[in-house]
């Protein structure tokens, strides 16, 4: 019995000086600790449309986006480059869910304020949650002079609203796609028999091509019998690259306005006609 | 008979391992800091990990860190993310570690307050590459806690941590880690 004992004490003192390089620690993989997924997406937005991200606490990403004239302008256009819609505008981090945003796009002469918050994060472990969810509320205003001066024309009818709810997923260390269903609100419409609700979905994609680049598709799908004939559905794919302080988007898409009820609502070219742009987003953060 | 002598040599068993537990035994910690710093004329960036989990056996010597690359605290969120995301790829390597030894651990009287000084030396892994690091320890006793601190200096290059040119002049190539952590007895 002593004996046993003792050789069973042993064989433990041996296997313990054995034993692997953290024996020390409780290096314990299975401890309950939640895993939050970030960077789905580089910035917060995909390509024209906003992406689940949030700027953080106390940061301000400034944006300067320019999308150029059609490229089936030819030579004489520089490819579209003599001309150039713009918006320029910047999110703010009120906390690191909590954004809320300006800008101001040449699009109709347009003002558009958001509020943004992330209210669901993917993460596995001890908490398990398969997606991002992200809601987003714009207000647009358009200050371009009335169209038709003579008529009473109300302030309210200026005014033009977005709702969306953005869910994405970041499936692989490269891949996340996004899902954004979205309400367009519009005060004023061209005619009686149009609708001022317009119900879309868009869908988005991002694929890393490295650590700093990645290439992005998006599309806005408008649920049928809404928009005029004359309007189609914005389709973009984009490249983006990022530098540390900036985050550079180039695209190419058919959406001339860079606010959501521009986009997604108002877009008459057409790709396979070579009305296509060229456009890019500078993305630069600042810290308070 | 038999039933007395196993008793007794129980109570001497636990009695030799209370009394190693005083002069030696294992030290712990979870809440280890590290911090790393970068000097250039640009740009200084810096990061703290507050919750390093590191222990030393105060009879052999041997001394290990675990640090995940997540814990690291950046004061801007955006460099927190790129330094996940392209410089450590902590989804793949989420973590680091260092296992080796205190070559003087015999002077150290963790009984005892007083400073003492030894070299730790062992190897430390960064992503997928282990190299031989060795510094000047000190080691604090204060009323039973072990005060250990140490600072050394690595190349981000030497484990593939890939620094683009754009970005070269703000990342020095002598990142400076500091290690403090106050250990108390494990029992």
């Amino acid at each position: 019995m002593l004996r046993s004992t003792l050789i069973l004490f042993s064989i433990f003192t041996v296997y313990a000086g054995n034993s692997q390089t953290l024996d020390l620690l409780d290096d314990d993989e299975s401890s309950p600790t939640t895993e939050y997924t970030f960077a789905t997406f580089k910035t917060n937005r995909v390509v024209n449309g906003h992406s689940i991200e949030t700027v953080a606490k106390n940061e301000f990403d400034f944006k300067i986006s320019h999308r150029f004239g059609f490229l089936s302008g030819g030579p004489y256009d520089l490819f579209g480059l003599d001309q150039a819609t713009m918006r320029i505008g910047g999110d703010y981090g009120i906390t690191d869910n909590l954004n809320v945003g300006l800008g101001r796009s040449n699009v109709d002469k347009t003002y558009d304020g958001f509020i943004k918050y992330k209210f669901l994060k993917q993460s596995t472990g001890e908490k398990n949650m398969p997606v991002t969810a992200t809601w987003i509320s714009h207000v647009g205003m358009a200050t371009i002079k009335w169209t038709q001066p003579n008529r009473e024309n109300y302030i309210s009818s200026r005014m033009h609203y977005t709702h969306q709810l953005l869910v994405a997923r970041k499936f692989t260390e490269g891949l996340s796609i996004q899902l954004s269903p979205t309400l367009v609100h519009k005060n004023l419409v061209d005619s009686l028999s149009r609708p001022n609700d317009i119900l879309a979905i868009g869908a988005g994609l991002r694929q890393k091509l490295s650590h700093r680049t990645s290439i992005n598709l998006e599309y806005y799908y408008v649920l049928p019998n809404q928009l005029e004939t004359d309007k189609t559905k914005s389709l973009s794919i984009g490249f983006d690259i990022e530098t540390g302080g900036h985050v550079f988007q180039l695209f190419f898409t058919n959406g001339q306005a860079a606010f959501e009820k521009g986009f997604i609502t108002d877009t008459k070219a057409k790709w396979l006609d070579g009305d296509v742009r060229f456009g890019f987003n500078i993305a630069r953060v600042f810290n308070f | 008979m038999k039933k007395i002598t196993i008793l007794t040599l129980a109570t001497i068993c636990f009695g030799m391992m209370a009394f190693t537990s005083h002069s030696g035994g294992i030290f712990k910690t979870n809440t280890g800091n590290i911090n790393f710093f970068s000097h250039t004329p640009i740009e200084d960036i810096t990061a703290d990990n507050h919750k390093v989990k590191t222990a030393f056996d105060a009879t052999s010597g041997k001394m290990q860190f675990s640090a995940l690359i997540k814990d690291f605290e950046f004061p801007k969120a955006l460099m927190q993310e790129h330094f996940n995301e392209n410089y450590m790829e902590s989804t793949t390597f989420p973590k680091s570690t260092f296992s080796g030894m205190i070559e003087n651990v015999a002077a150290i009287k963790t009984g005892e307050n007083g400073i003492y000084k030894s070299t730790v030396s062992g190897k430390l892994t960064i992503k997928d590459v282990t190299k031989d690091v060795s510094t000047e320890g000190t080691f604090t006793v204060k009323d039973g806690v072990v005060n250990a601190k140490t600072t050394f200096v690595i190349n981000p290059t030497d484990y593939n941590i890939e620094i683009p040119k754009s970005v070269a002049g703000k990342i020095s190539k002598e990142i400076k880690i500091t290690v403090d952590a106050d250990y108390r007895h494990a029992h």
